[in-house]
């Protein structure tokens, strides 16, 4: 799947195109097929979004996305040497999704 | 240290006001990210991996204890609690909003510290001897010139727009702890043979990815000529750049593209250019200047004798301080990198706790090494024991200045968005391999250094051992080089063979270590050896 992520403008925190807005979380990812580039252009325009882009993502078992490249993973989820900072603080197999 | 006059805060001031409108304006869709986004890395603001990230100058590594206090307050405000010192003796904060950066801003320049510089195609941070103003083998202090160069390069015109950064760092003494002929343009002070002061001067280092060894381009230049030469090396990189190639930009391209001695040549008439304009300082600017670096009081009768009886803080001792100028005094290493913790990250608390040392025991002053930890520059050897336990209670007191654990790690790819693998996690399993102390020490000196891409923030290419993170069709995997120093012997290190992963290049560090055990000469360090019997050896260990 195709999917969208940058960058809140006001706060930097990285967000992810769910299909009407912005959320914080990946799993709301939605995949945009071949309207990435327009919807970009109309956040970007909007000024909502900071460094915003497209990225191949794979949907797992579970039904949601796991971008394919380990940068937008770590993104997606915090720093994996700063799991008390990441956005699944208790979740013991978060490193795993990760790598 | 140098205090600001009226000059420099009307500056910075009107820096941060200049900033909040542009940040306003941004925020209110006025500009474009393609428009604001020089004007925010101008301010050493970037965008992240997770958020904002702020880099914060600390001219040549010196803070005074009421700095370090605001920047505990601003990780604690406006951060999550905690910094990040760099490998250029500055501080980064990763969880920046960019809405609040003009307030950051603000409450840095309420302390006389700024960003400006410490990003953009600039003269970064000027670095320097971590040890200035304390050294026992120092000339003298090399802060008032490094001050000197900052001042007149900041804002300077010609300087606003350069090919790419530009790198200075000036030390006092013959050992070099600042890396300095790893910079465009490394500084030693001198004397001559009349007892006069002047400069080495060393052009066209860098690292990243084509690194070079600076040369010695001058055995001694008057003291007071120093402008005028760095504004000719400076005018022949400008007129000779590569800018249409992003990769041929930084002034050692050129140096490697010209030759040493065209180079030497062209900067030589520069120079003769400037001379006669007259634009270097006059004695009496120095000597303003220099005035704000005089030594502080020290005691003339401080004790030189320190019991050592107990024998943690004995091993504490001998390990993490250093010769100090003034007779029963010490320079006293705060080491950043607690086995199995991130090195160069501190917390606030912890700030406050080494801002309330260096105001009680080091007249104020600490210094941030670009190995990434601590100093404090002026510890009275009979304060040392105190000292040591409220480092204890802080957990600050690790004892590995130099060893294998001491490692520089850029933030990689936990952080970064160039770096192509994390830094942190193989520093942090190579710690923790050789987490017994006593391995430590019979290891000896073991400089380990990581970045987690080409660009080298993490100094690899002056590693004794050095580690490259790369991307290998979108697997993290990691180079090993051996052999690099930032010393005054510097070296570049070369890369061992095929690449591992991150399990892998932890045993191919220790197998290293081995080999090193076996061979050994006596009062060897690990790098002696390395040079003695050469790359194959080792080649040998880790592939055979």
């Amino acid at each position: 799947v195709k999917i969208i992520t940058g960058n809140d403008l006001k706060t930097g925190a990285v967000i992810w195109w769910d299909g009407r807005g912005w959320s914080l979380h990946v799993e709301d990812a939605a995949d945009v097929g071949e309207h990435g580039e327009q919807i970009l252009a109309g956040e970007d325009a909007a000024c909502r979004v900071n460094g915003g882009y497209l990225l191949e993502a794979e949907r797992e078992a579970d039904g949601n996305v796991r971008p394919a490249h380990i940068k937008d993973r770590i993104r997606a989820l915090g720093p994996t040497v700063r799991p008390d900072l990441t956005l699944k603080p208790a979740d013991p197999n978060a490193g795993n999704w990760v790598i | 240290m140098y205090k600001y006059d009226q000059y420099d805060q009307a500056m910075v001031d009107a820096r941060v006001e200049e900033f909040r409108d542009q940040t306003r304006r941004r925020i209110a869709g006025l500009m474009t990210d393609d428009q604001f986004k020089p004007l925010r890395l101008k301010n050493g603001l970037y965008l992240q991996l997770h958020a904002y990230m702020l880099r914060i100058a600390i001219p040549y590594g010196t803070l005074d204890s009421g700095q370090l206090r605001k920047l505990a307050h601003i990780a604690r405000t406006y951060d999550r609690g905690y910094g990040h010192f760099t490998t250029r003796q500055n501080l980064q904060f990763h969880w920046i909003k960019l809405e609040q950066a003009p307030d950051i801003l603000a409450e840095l320049a309420e302390v006389e510290m700024h960003c400006i510089q410490t990003s953009g195609e600039s003269i970064r941070n000027v670095s320097a001897d971590h040890y200035a103003g304390a050294a026992a083998d120092e000339i003298t202090d090399p802060r008032p010139w490094a001050e000197m160069l900052r001042q007149m390069t900041n804002f300077h015109p010609e300087f606003s727009y350069l090919p790419r950064k530009f790198k200075i760092a000036v030390i006092a003494a013959k050992e070099d702890r600042a890396a300095m002929r790893w910079h465009d343009f490394g500084l030693r002070i001198v004397k001559n043979a009349a007892g006069e002061i002047g400069f080495e001067v060393y052009p066209g280092g860098g690292m990243g990815r084509t690194p070079f060894i600076a040369y010695k381009a001058r055995d001694f230049l008057p003291q007071h000529q120093i402008f005028s030469y760095l504004q000719a090396v400076l005018r022949v990189w400008n007129r000779h750049a590569r800018r249409d190639n992003i990769h041929k930009q930084r002034m050692k391209i050129l140096v490697h593209e010209l030759g040493e001695e065209e180079f030497t040549r062209q900067v030589e008439e520069e120079f003769e250019r400037f001379l006669a304009l007259g634009t270097d300082f006059p004695q009496a600017e120095y000597d303003r200047i220099a005035a704000y670096f005089e030594p502080p009081a020290f005691e003339t009768d401080a004790p030189d004798e320190i019991d050592l009886s107990d024998p943690d803080f004995k091993l504490w001792v001998e390990r993490q301080t250093a010769p100090h100028k003034a007779p029963g005094y010490a320079i006293t290493n705060i080491s950043l990198k607690k086995v199995g913790a991130i090195g160069g990250d501190m917390t606030a608390d912890q700030m406050d706790v080494v801002a309330d040392l260096a105001e009680r025991y080091s007249f104020d002053e600490l210094r941030v090494s670009h190995v990434q930890n601590l100093v404090l520059p002026h510890v009275k050897k009979a304060d040392l024991y105190a000292v040591w336990q409220a480092l204890v209670e802080a957990d600050l007191a690790d004892v590995n200045l130099d060893l294998v654990t001491d490692i520089i790690a850029c933030p990689g790819l936990d952080y970064c968005s160039l770096a192509n693998a994390r830094s942190i996690p193989v520093a942090q399993k190579i710690a923790q391999r050789f987490a017994d102390l006593d391995r430590q020490r019979e290891l000896g000196e073991l400089k380990i250094k990581i970045s987690g891409c080409i660009n080298a923030c993490g100094h690899h290419h002056a590693g004794n051992i050095g580690i490259l993170g790369v991307d290998k069709k979108g697997s993290e995997a990691y180079q090993l080089l051996l052999g690099g120093s930032g010393d005054e012997n510097t070296t570049q290190a070369k890369i061992t063979g095929p690449g591992f992963d991150e399990d892998g290049v932890v045993d191919a560090v220790e197998k290293a270590t081995d080999v090193y055990l076996r061979e050994r000469a006596d009062g060897e360090r690990f790098l002696d050896t390395y040079r003695r019997i050469g790359m194959e050896p080792f080649k040998e260990a880790i592939y055979g």
